[in-house]
């Protein structure tokens, strides 16, 4: 037995380089993409490969980041969660409005101590989380559809809490968190390393990751298997509620303002993130590890676009075509690999 | 064999290896026109590799390849249909979201001159080509809702009727009831006449006999006999297929069988007045501990919904179901399990991650019992290993993805599944489907096994040997009601045959 073992893993070596590397396009393809880019904007601008710039790029991704961190969980199980960036708002939004604002802000809001702030804000995005899973689960409403109503009522949430007002002021730890450093380092590239750690520990090592896995690998089987794959589905879509409200909260004290619509970039590029790192569409393939990659192909993309010399107008469209180029890898990545299962 | 007459197809020295597997060795094989030609041979023995081979499946591999005489090679699937060569897979390869016509002439619509397709000509004509295959359904239905012996049924007719030269028939009748199997028999026999060659693989070796001109023996990815059909004889074929004495293996159950007395243990399940739209009326019966109670019916009888209903993927519209003595209403499958329920489906496709290794499709099962939180993949790979053993599971690599075994392997995976989790209750529906006869012994000892440990089992089948060679008691369901209980007396497959 132990010998067979041995032979058939030399054997799955033995099995050559070229159908290995095919199986492995999904990963793959987006380091390319990274380095690819990483050293065009290396060779067209000086001032793209410093450490300050890395910083730079860090930082601009961390918000992004956090975000990304419960919509991988989403995303593998083959469903989508259009509403993160909606909620991130109103998180913040919310976060804010719970806090002692000075007195030239025209904001009827209700202070309250910085914890509980914090406290009610997070529930208030587990809630509205709970809410899309409740709709996607027993109601049964498609998720595609079921966030796309949330984006809506988050944003309609946040109007009815600012009135179209800015408020500046959050809880201390969250100004800390958000635009503090700490040995040169800011704090927010660190919560955010904390937390794609964090997911990718949870989806690795933990019973509940290999659900997510199995969920979207193939749904009718986990069910023949006795999952409870609603309360699965629910799970993350709660899960990534809540990353996205954090997300929002950090993001208002890195901005240094909270206001409507603040966030609206943050839909695309988590989404972007998460589906160039290599994540399946289909569920079932990829993990942090794809989104981290994912985030710098995006961090590189946006940063080193600034550093060269171009139309700024022709910069979305070039965003834009890099990004579908990118999804176009990962479709093609899936045929490969079935090819190669085949 | 037929001397003289030129082969359509001719195969030399075919070798084909999967990684370090090797699942083929230097095989030769040739089909004349107008044979019947069968293929058997142990799960995982290369029977399917090699058809996928001459279906262009496979591109890749080593040997030449002859049709009609030139040598040549095909690129795609598409290249070997263009040729004239047509094959049913073992995997239920249909499109279940498009209607049974547009299954049955999948990727050659009729077209009027504008290139449209002609909806109700195609529909006209998919419903006689049914028809004459003694196929009755609405050719506008949905496949995917049809169940999936009918499905089954009408792949086979879409590629029968195709008009290829060449047709491959990979364990088409596995989810056929016989009648059906005369049918298909019937019709193999009108499209040899016409000079068509077919290869027909199967576990039932005695409907390769009957059905046959020539019989070819696989074994361990090598072919180790071809003979005449009508010089050999069952037991010489599976001594062939596995190397030793094979006539023990395969019982007939055309003699009577006498049923044991009924245990008195305690009903583990009671099934009362189970009724559910058109598939089940007023169903009651009950499963009692250390024993195998057996389901018998034909295709559409209403047992995929009965099982689906016991593992609560299915509500019922009427009737109770109680655990132990506690009604229960499984609202989910995750209910089902926590009440001690398990079930395996007939569709592998159903309960298998393809793309997931071998121990995690095992595990999936326990993950809760042996862990809380963290993941302890060794000890996963342990138990994975352990049934992977005692099912003799080949190739028996756990670290496996599951879409690398062969079709039987695959069976075994779903079954070690439930194996490890022992549950009070197993459900099995087809348990055998696709396994050769050693793997099939294999099962009823497990079986065996498990009901000395005290387990309630269900075997649903319409293979009536599959519920003889297990059960110990039986019911037969027709049209969605229980017509016959066998219990404490004799049984055959005529008096099984008759009561359904
Ligand atoms: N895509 C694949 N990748 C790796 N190994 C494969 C693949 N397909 C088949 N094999 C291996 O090749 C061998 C032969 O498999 P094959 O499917 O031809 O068996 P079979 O004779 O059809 O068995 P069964 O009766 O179980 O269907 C097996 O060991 C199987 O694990
Ligand atoms: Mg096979």
């Amino acid at each position: 037995m132990a010998s067979s073992e041995t032979a058939a893993a030399t054997g799955q070596r033995a099995r050559g380089v070229a159908p290995f590397l095919r199986s492995q396009m999904r990963n793959i393809a987006p380091f390319l993409t990274l380095i690819f880019l990483s050293a065009f904007f290396a060779l067209a601008s000086p001032s793209f490969a410093t450490i300050d710039n890395l910083g730079n790029i860090l930082t601009q991704v961390s918000v992004t980041g956090v975000i990304a961190v419960g919509l991988t969980f989403v995303i593998l199980c083959a469903e989508i969660d259009l509403s993160i960036a909606s909620i991130a708002n109103v998180t913040g939004i919310a976060v804010a409005y719970f806090t002692l604002q000075d007195s030239y802000v025209n904001i009827a809001n209700i202070p309250l101590p910085g914890a509980l702030a914090i406290l009610l804000s997070i529930l208030l995005c587990a809630a509205l989380g709970l809410v899309n899973a409740l709709g996607l689960t027993v109601i049964g409403i498609p998720s595609f559809i079921m966030t796309l109503a949330m984006m809506q009522i988050a944003a309609g949430i946040s109007a009815l809490l600012v009135r179209g007002q800015i408020a500046y002021k959050v809880p201390g730890l969250i100004s800390t968190l958000g635009s503090g450093a700490i040995g040169g380092i800011p704090w927010i590239v660190i919560v955010a390393a904390i937390m794609l750690l964090g997911g990718h520990l949870v989806l690795t090592y933990t019973r509940f990751g290999r659900y997510v896995y199995m969920v979207g690998g193939n749904r009718e089987a986990a069910e023949y298997s006795g999952l409870n794959v609603k309360l699965i589905l629910g799970s993350v879509m709660v899960i990534s509620a809540v990353c996205s409200g954090i997300g929002g909260m950090l993001g208002v004290a890195h901005f240094g303002s909270a206001q409507q619509n603040e966030f609206d970039t943050y839909l695309l590029d988590s989404i972007a993130a998460v589906v160039v790192g290599g994540t399946s569409l289909f569920g079932g393939r990829g993990g942090i590890g794809n989104t981290i990659v994912g985030l710098f192909v995006l961090g590189v993309l946006n940063n080193g676009l600034d550093h060269v010399n171009i139309d700024s107008f022709l910069k979305i469209l070039i965003r834009g075509v890099i990004l579908l180029a990118a999804l176009i890898i990962n479709v093609y990545a899936q045929r490969l690999r079935e090819k190669a299962a085949e | 064999m037929q001397e003289g007459r030129q082969p359509i197809l001719e195969l030399q020295g075919i070798t084909k290896s999967f990684g370090g597997v090797e699942a083929l060795r230097g095989v030769d094989f040739a089909l004349l026109p107008g044979e019947i030609h069968g293929l058997v041979g142990e799960n995982g023995a290369g029977k399917s590799t090699l058809m996928k081979i001459i279906a262009g499946v496979h591109a890749e591999f080593s040997g030449r390849f002859l049709l009609d005489g030139q040598e040549m090679r095909f690129r795609s699937a598409r290249d070997a249909h263009a040729a004239g060569i047509a094959m049913v897979h073992q995997e239920l390869s249909v499109a279940p979201d498009l209607t049974v016509a547009e299954n049955v002439f999948l990727g050659n619509q009729p077209t009027n001159r504008l290139g449209l397709v002609q909806w109700r000509r195609m529909a006209r004509e998919a419903g006689e080509q049914l028809a004459r295959f003694g196929i009755d359904v609405d050719p506008t239905s949905r496949l995917g809702d049809l169940p999936i012996g009918l499905q089954q049924l009408i792949e086979i007719a879409r590629v029968l009727f195709s008009g290829a030269r060449i047709v491959i028939l990979d364990e088409p009748t596995s989810a056929l009831s016989p009648p059906e199997v005369e049918r298909l028999f019937a019709t193999l026999r009108r499209l040899r006449e016409e000079g068509t060659a077919i290869v027909f693989i199967s576990h039932f070796i005695e409907d390769i006999l009957r059905v046959s001109d020539t019989v070819t023996v696989f074994r361990n990815g090598r072919k180790v006999a071809e003979t005449a059909s009508a010089a050999t004889t069952k037991g010489a074929l599976i001594e062939a297929m596995i190397g030793r004495g094979g006539e023990a293996l395969e019982h007939s159950y055309t003699d009577d069988l006498v049923l044991p007395r009924p245990s008195d243990s305690p009903a583990v399940l009671k099934v009362d007045q189970l009724s559910l739209a058109r598939s089940l009326k007023d169903v009651s019966f009950e499963a009692r501990a250390g024993e195998v109670l057996g389901i018998y019916g034909f295709m559409g009888c209403g047992q995929q919904e009965l099982s689906r209903i016991l593992f609560g993927k299915l509500q019922p519209d009427a009737g109770t179901l109680a655990v132990e003595g506690t009604l229960k209403t499984f609202a989910s499958t995750a209910a089902a399990r926590r009440a001690g329920v398990a079930l395996v489906p007939e569709s592998r496709r159903a309960m298998l991650f393809h793309q997931e290794p071998v121990y995690k499709n095992i595990s999936i099962s326990i993950l809760d019992r042996i862990a809380s939180l963290l993941l302890k993949p060794a000890q996963e790979r342990d138990i994975a290993k352990r049934q992977v053993e005692q099912l003799q599971i080949r190739p028996p690599v756990v670290g496996l993805d599951l879409g690398m075994l062969s079709g039987g392997n695959q069976q075994k995976v779903a079954l070690a599944k439930w194996l490890t989790y022992p549950p009070k209750l197993l459900v099995l529906c087809e348990p055998t489907r696709g396994m050769d006869v050693g793997a099939k012994n294999d099962v009823i000892n497990i079986v065996r096994d498990l009901r000395a440990k005290g387990l309630a089992i269900i075997v649903l089948s319409t293979e009536p040997e599959t519920v003889l060679s297990l059960a110990d008691r039986i019911l037969v369901l027709k049209r969605g009601a229980v017509v016959r209980e066998f219990k404490n007396e004799p049984v055959s497959k005529d008096r099984l045959l008759e009561a359904a």
